[in-house]
């Protein structure tokens, strides 16, 4: 089906860089990322929508990428865990999901660090239940998100120390 | 410089020296029981951790399996669909196979590729490659397996009526009986209470987030090498060895990074690891299979569901006297690992109390289902269940609380198990109770509650708990057949490296591992690295199952990493203690004079342990976990939605060695089991799963977790790692029925079988509201 209108010139920004490739229309920009752009940080856990392994930025919103088709990016800043990190510096997130214990085994974590970074921008000083909600659409099997929360918590707090 | 100059140089510096060592011993470098940072976390924040599905050879085409859409039947036709270019494609059928057609575990009755028969739904029949994977779809679609059907059987108690002999001679895998004094004599007593209940628990899908996969590459010269999705390296290499008939030494297992595994990776990558191997085989390319979530759910393992039936004696003060009781098993198709999931159901079913007679009559039966397998828990969660239930109906019985009934019961140091095992270890279910009660804040919220309740409110709030065991390593004789070996190697900077086949699976075994050693030999945690299991560079530690890679596997790297140091001291390079520096220049010298600097470990039972497999009596395990946890849910007996609003997890683990890590598998145990008591119900049509997405198949989100707040109280063990125990499955066992519990406190309703789902609850309740 995706072969049925041929492959289409697209133009982005992924992490930064412009990034120009050759895709199917309506291929996932799942694929895209892990196949045409190596970029495979980004997981696929289910393929529907449910897990958020896949979770991305497009323009700033947080999106499930299994479910983007590539046309849907032409133009678009798209961000992957790949740019999260300032060279070997982490993203607060990232460092607060180290201490906190916020990853084990890992498959998630790209994805819910993504949803986290997405959740602050739009808090930042969020309630339990805020987090809750914020972290809704994305499932962990290994940590029964205690930890995730603890994370985000620190990461927090890392901003105030910031300012 | 005169001699007196010179001593007094030695002098000042073994001076120097000693307040070095004084003053390190004083900052106590103890690593374990620190929350040190995990070894592979940065690369698992950062997304730079290179998962199966992440990594591609040249020349690499893709495998798809054609399955059974059938219960159980013989297979009529192959049918391949007009207008694809068949001669593109790999195909593999049981034809193609070099060696046996059976998967190596421990019986050989199931096939990598069914020839003529099938046994269950989703049953592997044809295997396709392509480098094409889209087109490689469509094809899977395009083949037609024409399945003449045979009556198929889907239930425990259809299997155990018989209605179908599907399995052996009577449909039973394997039977148990376990037996301690003599229950028929306690029954006639006059003087005892008589209480039976009957419990069920279903299925239960893993649901790690990464999907089973794997990468094969093979040729008749160099042999196989399979890179992939594991918890078991030696597992697939002594299933090839036997699907492809070639020695040893062709055969290469490597483990790479896993994204979750909770048993699911136990033994069912052996199966897609022969599969893709057969493909590479065929076409002489690396071939990768990945499974998509709808395939791994429906097609690969689950948890047992379980039915366990209970007829329990206690006298009217309140003693258990006889428990007898019967436990069984839906083993699924094939025998697979039913056996060992029933030994430790089993062995869990009488729970951590001391009965004078017990019973347990235990069978695993067979079903048209696809096999069921290792989950977390490994029965004990379904026999735990049933007794947890059980015990609180018998204190009700006795007009006893919960709490008091199971205080006259508990098992106490030198008394005996179901199995007769003496329990040598300190134990305190009463300080454990206790203490979880003033956590939960037991009793007061328990009062309010019952008030509360009685309001008329539509919501109804419970408390509940559950006292358990669960023991670690592997049962009985177990660990004495397995002969695990644990490497540790020195290289001549004085690095460190713990050569072990155990798994990294997101519990921490790359941490742990590092902290054992580290402590052992008294060095910094980051000159210790674990090697990538490897079978063609690590030694065969076991599978990474059964609560047993901190207590057993992490014993073994312990004395492996001493075994360094006694090498080096031997060689007179290494004093009684040492410096850093001084560790690395005798590893150098050791190295440059000797070459590789290796030493190896081999288990060793502690002293005094006896098992019986004949009679099933003796030392079950090396030792237990201990733990009590309590539930308080609520219930709206409008929406018919239990949630578990707190929940406290207290454990006696023996020592910890990582506080965040262990705290996470608790808290992500609980969690799973929270999803097995309340949402993961699998929709069974005629053996197959019919919900297999995640859609429609719900495990716990950040909205439905409770708080879940851990304790350990740390008793050190003698014969683990720095004093510690097993930890992985046991948060798994207590959760479904404290919950339960719960809700029989909040409402008065009994309900015997999980999951417990809002319809549950509405055909219980739906008249009064």
């Amino acid at each position: 089906m995706t072969e049925t209108f041929g492959k289409v010139k697209i133009s982005c920004t992924v992490n930064g860089e412009p990034r120009t490739f050759e895709s199917y229309p309506m291929a996932r920009l799942l694929d895209v990322l892990r196949e045409e752009l190596r970029l495979t940080g980004t997981k696929e856990g289910c393929g529907e929508g449910e897990c958020g392994a896949c979770s991305v930025l497009v323009d700033g919103a947080l999106v499930n990428s299994c479910l983007i088709p590539a046309l849907q990016i032409e133009g678009a800043n798209v961000k992957t865990i790949e740019g999260m990190a300032t060279g070997a510096q982490l993203h607060r997130v990232q460092e607060a999901f180290l201490e906190c214990g916020g990853a084990q085994c890992g498959i998630c974590t790209p994805g819910m660090v993504i949803a986290a970074v997405s959740l602050l921008e739009q808090n930042s000083q969020p309630t339990d239940a805020d987090i809750r909600a914020g972290l809704a659409g994305n499932l962990c099997r290994c940590t029964g998100y205690i930890k995730i929360f603890e994370a985000v918590v620190r990461a927090c707090q890392h901003d105030e120390v910031k300012r | 410089m005169n001699t007196k100059a010179s001593e007094l140089a030695l002098e000042a510096a073994a001076t120097d020296r000693n307040s070095y060592l004084m003053a390190e011993a004083r900052k106590q470098r103890e690593i374990v029981g620190r929350p040190v940072p995990r070894k592979e976390g940065r690369a698992k924040v950062t997304g730079a951790a290179r998962y199966i599905d992440d990594l591609t050879l040249p020349g690499m085409i893709y495998g798809a399996t054609v399955r059974s859409n059938a219960a159980r039947g013989r297979i009529k036709s192959i049918d391949f669909g007009e207008g694809l270019p068949w001669d593109e494609f790999i195909i593999v059928t049981a034809k193609d196979i070099p060696g046996a057609n059976a998967v190596a575990l421990i019986l050989l009755d199931q096939p990598y590729l069914a020839a003529e028969f099938v046994n269950h739904p989703e049953e592997p029949i044809l295997l396709l490659a392509h480098p094409d994977k889209h087109l490689l779809e469509v094809a899977r679609r395009a083949v037609t397996i024409e399945i003449e059907p045979l009556p198929a059987i889907f239930t425990i108690d259809e299997s155990l009526a018989k209605k179908e002999i599907i399995w052996g001679e009577d449909n039973t895998f394997k039977s148990y009986l376990v037996d301690k004094g003599n229950v028929d004599e306690v029954w006639s007593r006059d003087d005892v209470v008589i209480v039976e209940g009957e419990y069920r628990t279903g299925a239960q899908e893993h649901v790690y987030i990464e999907t089973n996969g794997v990468i094969a590459i093979a040729n008749a010269e160099e042999g196989l090498t399979v890179w992939g999705s594991m918890q078991c390296p030696y597992y697939i290499h002594k299933a090839l060895i036997k699907l492809f008939n070639l020695p040893e030494e062709k055969i290469r297992v490597v483990q790479t990074e896993t994204g979750g595994g909770f048993g699911g990776k136990e033994e069912y990558p052996s199966m897609i690891a022969g599969h893709a191997a057969l493909l590479a085989w065929k076409s002489g390319k690396p071939v990768k299979i990945i499974y998509d979530r709808a395939e791994d759910m429906a097609a690969t393992t689950k948890r047992h569901p379980a039915r366990t039936r209970h007829r329990t004696a206690v006298t009217r003060d309140g003693k258990l006297v006889a428990q007898e009781i019967d436990f069984v098993v839906d083993g699924g198709a094939y025998a697979t690992l039913s056996s060992v999931v029933l030994s430790r159901g089993t062995i869990h079913a009488a729970g951590p109390y001391s009965c004078p007679n017990v019973r347990i009559n235990a069978r695993a039966v067979a079903t048209n289902a696809p096999p069921h397998g290792a989950f977390r828990g490994f029965g004990a969660p379904q026999s735990i269940f049933a007794l947890e239930r059980h015990m609180d109906k018998a204190a009700r019985a006795v007009g006893l609380s919960a709490a008091e009934f199971r205080r006259r019961n508990f098992i106490r140091e030198n008394e005996t198990t179901a199995t007769q095992q003496t329990i040598r270890e300190r134990v305190d279910m009463d300080g454990l109770l206790a203490r979880a009660f003033e956590l939960s804040d037991y009793k007061a919220k328990t009062e309010r509650f019952a008030r509360e309740n009685a309001n008329g409110s539509k919501i109804k709030r419970g408390m509940g708990f559950a006292s358990f065991m669960h023991g670690a390593g592997f049962t009985g004789s177990g660990e004495v057949f397995l002969q695990s070996v644990v490497g540790c190697e020195a290289t001549a900077d004085g690095r460190v490296r713990v050569l072990a086949a155990s798994t990294e699976i997101g519990q921490g075994t790359n941490t742990i591992f590092a902290q054992i050693a580290a402590d052992a030999l008294k060095l910094d945690y980051d000159m210790i690295e674990v090697s990538q299991p490897d079978t063609a560079n690590v030694p065969n530690s076991g599978p990474t199952v059964a609560s047993r890679t901190c207590m057993i596997v992490g014993k073994l790297v312990e004395s492996a990493a001493l075994g360094l140091r006694q090498t080096l001291q031997g060689a007179s390079l290494l004093g009684e203690t040492y410096t850093a520096d001084e560790w690395r220049a005798a590893c150098r010298a050791y190295v440059e004079e000797r070459g590789a600097l290796k030493s190896f470990s081999k288990y060793q039972p502690p002293p005094g342990i006896v098992w019986d497999e004949g009679k099933y009596q003796g030392d079950a395990y090396g030792a237990f976990a201990w733990a009590v946890y309590v539930a308080e849910v609520s219930i709206d007996l409008v929406t018919y939605e239990t949630r578990v609003e707190d929940f406290v997890a207290v454990q006696e683990v023996g020592r910890v060695i990582h506080p965040v890590l262990a705290a996470g598998q608790i808290e992500g145990g609980v969690a799973q089991a929270i999803g097995y008591t309340l949402y993961e119900k699998v929709a069974w049509r005629e053996g197959r799963m019919a919900n297999s997405q995640m859609t429609n198949y719900i495990i716990p989100t950040a909205m439905d977790v409770p708080p879940i707040r851990v304790h350990f109280e740390e008793t050190p063990y003698p014969y683990g790692p720095a004093g510690a125990k097993g930890i992985g499955e046991l948060p798994m066992d207590g959760a479904a029925p404290a919950i339960l519990n719960a809700i029989e406190n909040a409402t008065g309703a009994s309900f015997t079988h999980i999951p417990l789902m809002p319809e549950d609850l509405m055909s219980k309740f739906g008249d009064l509201a």
